[in-house]
């Protein structure tokens, strides 16, 4: 059953085009679309209190189970976290594309199909417990998310973006694939769950860290870490529905489910550690210290996304150090920081997504996105300001709302993750919360920017190409719903920890299954200690930076664009089009003669390679049977007639020439006991000759060949490579006998097929129907024969 | 014999390949010719030759065969040959009308196609 349910979006996929064409004049479609995610949504609920016992529930759906692969969902705490978010956020993002996009002007069943695409790849990630069918939706996720920054096919930027996207994700993906083969061949099953319970013998392994480290290269790829983020800002190119649901809420969490699912199996592990922690910190501050110089609210958004999957990511490395002491009182210490992941992964999922919404809102109603333009719009547009100081505040980390509250788990976890005395934390600890404070300065600073920037300060209507206005409630609702779970969550955030994020956190530590959970309350309030403290220097200083901001930002400028990681990019793809250009333009030289010369080269390489290669020489001439007079004759008959017809200025020695060979060879058929063959050869080649005369009645006369001596001697290398090629086969076939012929079958063709030439019995009878075929092939080059002869196309081609 | 007629074959396979490498069509078409004969030719080697009397059943003079198989393949190959070769004959002498050509270098067709 949720087998279907998570490919129930594909089979509405298939549904879409035809209800557009049915209702797109009277009615938007979304309307029909909106239900289907609520529906799956409301069928994940039923899970909730399975998953809350611990437990987890399966079912499997056989695809190739000779292979061993098969669609199996599996369900605990953290596929269903990602599943509800899924669906839940894809409920709200079709409610708003429904006012976002026109019904008019806008190919809405593209886009639908491409969303439902997405949706359903997407579940299927985050269910499938066999490795290579999470694979396949994963690259369906990259696909599909291609085709929606591309949406709007005719701008360049959107191209580009798309392919740079598709790009380094597809890249990331075939890695991870990699990978997981890899770890499956080492414990010999393709089920996560299976590999989980062999981890013991699995670290020892010597392809253990190749694996790793291939995986991580799809993890951070699609969760746009540092340096592989630069996908993420051009794929802002998306319509903002899009860049609210997969490139910040869903898709670009991927990488953080695949690291959070496999962190039971690599977990404990040093170089897992520090890698994603430092990957992670690194994201952070590069993403938020790029976010403050955006002038594009969107590219501000990007960035903030990037910089809170790194912290997302960071916190999901140093709370793998739980593993290591397994399940106890110093171990619960780090573990925080896996529930801190978690809680700020929905967090994130919130007042990310309602930002997302609103400044799809601000475009929408004033025509620009850019910060410079904007400004003033408080008083406009009041209830997409109260929704904006929601998200950011939060984003920001301050309370009442709940990006406060894992903001101070993460400052907890990073805290207790220095004091850490394993794999050397003891001296490199410090600069995890160093990091972290530094960048969440920045980030309080961008919040301040978004907020305010655009909704503060003077309204310049001159600039914007619409008077600003509320937009249609309807595109209220889904933001408005987002910020008003972004306040609840902050007052009963431990009713959102038992049900969903208790459960999670057991499938990323399964130490914990026995305890329910990490057992510890969230609250608000925890007197005055260390991260109450980083965080009242955090406002202090973001909002000195901020009032400052004009003075400093100068420093921006100082490094140079051309050493960006997007500019490096961009040269790379250019050199590289330009080089497989100009070596295509080398060899396509549009001379047919060349590319024979290609095929007969590599025709010597591959048979004569392979002859060597595999030593297949074997020359064995005691069975030869003795040559008679005749034969020789006929053999010096045929070689003169070759050379005749090569060496021939005049067209009819050569056609004559060819066609004394084609005799030769007829009574050389018979001399081989042939007769058959010979009566064949000689119609036919009586036939080919006519032919011939005829057409060179209309054939010009052979030109003398101009062409260069090195063009010639090129042409004879390969013509005697091709013979020294060809005899060499034909010797050593006749020195080899792999197995035993099988004409003695034949030779009961009297008893079998009543006929008495064994030749015409094999013909007609043992392989009559391709006998058949070759007619229907004489009957088509009859028919092109006859139709290029005597039908005259005139036009195209003449020039 | 045998090795008689690898070599031979051979031969024939280089006059063939260099023929095709031509520019002229018409020496092109010949040029398949000779390969076809000596595709044959190499064929009916493999089968081993003179090792019996004619594949008829009805010669009661005879007791063994040559291989018949080989034979049956041959022949499939002379008559789908024949259509190639007739074909292709056709389309030279078509281009020809049309194009005005039958030099392969000119019939490359235009530079940024």
């Amino acid at each position: 059953m949720i087998n279907l349910m998570i490919l129930l979006p594909f089979f509405f996929a298939v549904l879409i085009p035809f209800l557009h064409r049915l209702f797109n004049n009277k009615l938007h479609i979304g309307w029909f679309i909106l239900f289907m995610p609520a529906a799956i949504f409301t069928f994940l609920l039923q899970y909730i209190p399975i998953t809350q016992a611990g437990d987890t529930w399966t079912s499997e759906m056989k695809w190739l189970p000779s292979f061993g692969f098969n669609f199996t969902a599996y369900v605990d705490g953290l596929s269903l976290l990602f599943g509800l978010l899924i669906t839940g956020v894809g409920t709200l993002v079709i409610l708003y594309s429904i006012f976002y996009m026109s019904r008019q002007r806008e190919e809405l069943h593209n886009f639908y199909v491409y969303l439902m695409l997405f949706m359903g790849a997407m579940l299927g990630v985050v269910f499938s417990d066999n490795v290579v069918v999470l694979y396949v939706f994963w690259e369906l996720t990259s696909i599909s998310s291609f085709l929606l920054i591309a949406y709007w096919y005719q701008r360049r930027k959107s191209r580009d973006g798309a392919q740079k996207s598709m790009l380094i994700t597809i890249f990331g993906g075939l890695s991870m694939l990699a990978g997981l083969l890899l770890l499956s061949v080492i414990t010999d099953t393709y089920s996560i769950r299976e590999m989980i319970t062999q981890v013991d013998s699995l670290q020892e392994h010597i392809l253990f860290l190749p694996a790793m480290i291939l995986i991580l290269l799809g993890a951070f790829t699609k969760s746009a870490q540092f340096p592989f983020s630069l996908w993420l800002p051009d794929a802002m190119e998306a319509p903002t529905p899009i860049s609210a649901y997969l490139h910040s809420a869903t898709m670009v969490k991927a990488g953080i489910y695949l690291v959070a699912r496999l962190t039971p199996v690599f977990g404990g592990d040093a170089v897992w550690f520090w890698t994603v922690s430092l990957v992670g910190i690194v994201t952070l501050l590069y993403g938020s210290w790029n976010a403050v110089r955006q002038k594009d609210l969107k590219a501000l958004l990007a960035y903030s996304t990037i910089s809170q999957l790194g912290l997302i990511m960071s916190l999901l490395g140093l709370g793998s150090a739980a593993i290591y002491f397994g399940y106890g009182d110093e171990s619960k210490v780090y573990a925080i920081a896996i529930m801190a992941a978690v809680f700020h992964l929905v967090n994130h999922s919130t007042f990310k997504g309602s930002l997302f919404m609103v400044v799809g809102i601000i475009d929408h109603e004033t025509g620009t996105r850019n910060l410079q333009r904007l400004g003033g719009l408080m008083s406009l547009m009041p209830i997409s300001f109260t929704i904006t100081m929601i998200g950011s505040f939060s984003m920001a980390g301050l309370p009442p709302f709940n990006g406060f509250l894992s903001k101070e788990m993460f400052f907890t976890g990073v805290v207790n993750a220095s004091g850490m005395n394993i794999f050397e934390m003891e001296t490199l600890g410090m600069i995890f919360p160093v990091v972290a404070w530094a960048a969440s300065v920045l980030t309080f600073v961008y919040c301040m920017i978004l907020v305010f920037k655009t909704f503060a300060g003077e309204h310049k209507p001159e600039m914007l190409s619409k008077p600003a206005h509320e937009p249609p409630i309807g595109m209220l609702i889904p933001p408005a719903l987002l910020a008003m779970l972004v306040v609840l969550i902050f007052f009963f955030p431990n009713i959102l920890a038992k049900y969903i994020l208790d459960p999670a956190f057991i499938s990323i530590l399964p130490d914990y299954a026995a305890q329910g959970g990490l057992g510890k309350e969230i609250s608000a309030w925890h007197g005055f200690n260390t991260e109450l403290l980083m965080t009242i220097g955090v406002v202090l200083f973001g909002l000195i930076l901020y009032k400052l901001l004009p003075k400093w930002t100068k420093i921006f400028n100082w490094y140079p664009q051309s050493m960006t990681f997007n500019n490096i990019y961009i040269s790379s793809v250019e050199l590289l089009e330009t080089v497989s250009d100009d070596l295509t333009k080398k060899y396509m030289t549009g001379y047919t003669r060349d590319y024979l010369a290609y095929i007969f080269a590599f025709f010597i390489f591959i048979v004569g390679g392979s002859l060597w290669l595999f030593d297949g020489f074997t020359f064995d001439m005691s069975n030869n049977s003795p040559v008679s007079i005749y034969e020789a004759v006929m053999v010096i008959g045929m070689i003169i007639a070759a050379l005749i017809a090569l060496f021939s200025q005049h067209r009819l020695t050569s056609i004559i020439a060819v066609g004394a060979l084609g005799y030769l060879v007829s009574i050389l058929f018979v001399i081989f006991q042939a007769p058959d063959l010979a009566l064949t050869q000689l119609v036919v080649e009586t036939v080919t000759v006519a032919l011939f005369l005829l057409c060179f009645y209309h054939l010009p006369e052979f030109r003398k060949e101009v062409s260069k001596v090195r063009f010639k001697f090129t042409n004879m290398l390969i013509s005697a490579g091709v013979g020294l090629t060809v005899t060499l086969l034909a010797l050593s076939a006749n020195g080899t006998r792999l197995f035993e012929t099988i004409s003695g079958y034949f030779e009961n063709s009297y008893a079998l097929a009543g006929a008495k030439n064994i030749v015409n019995a094999t013909l007609v009878d043992f392989r009559g129907l391709d006998t058949m075929i070759e007619v229907a092939v004489l009957c088509i080059a009859g028919l092109a024969v006859f139709t290029l002869i005597k039908v005259n196309v005139t036009g195209r081609g003449k020039k | 014999m045998e090795t008689v007629m690898s070599i031979i074959i051979g031969f024939f396979f280089a006059i063939g390949t260099y023929m095709i490498l031509s520019k002229s069509l018409l020496r092109i078409i010949l040029g398949t010719s000779v390969i076809g004969h000596a595709v044959n030719l190499l064929i009916l080697t493999m089968g081993g030759l003179k090792t019996g009397g004619p594949p008829l059943l009805g010669l009661k003079s005879t007791s063994s065969f040559t291989d018949g198989l080989p034979q049956a393949l041959i022949l499939t190959a002379i008559v789908i040959n024949f259509a190639v070769t007739g074909l292709f004959l056709v389309v030279a002498y078509r281009s020809y009308r049309v194009l005005g050509t039958d030099d392969m270098d000119q019939l490359r067709g235009n530079e940024d196609e």
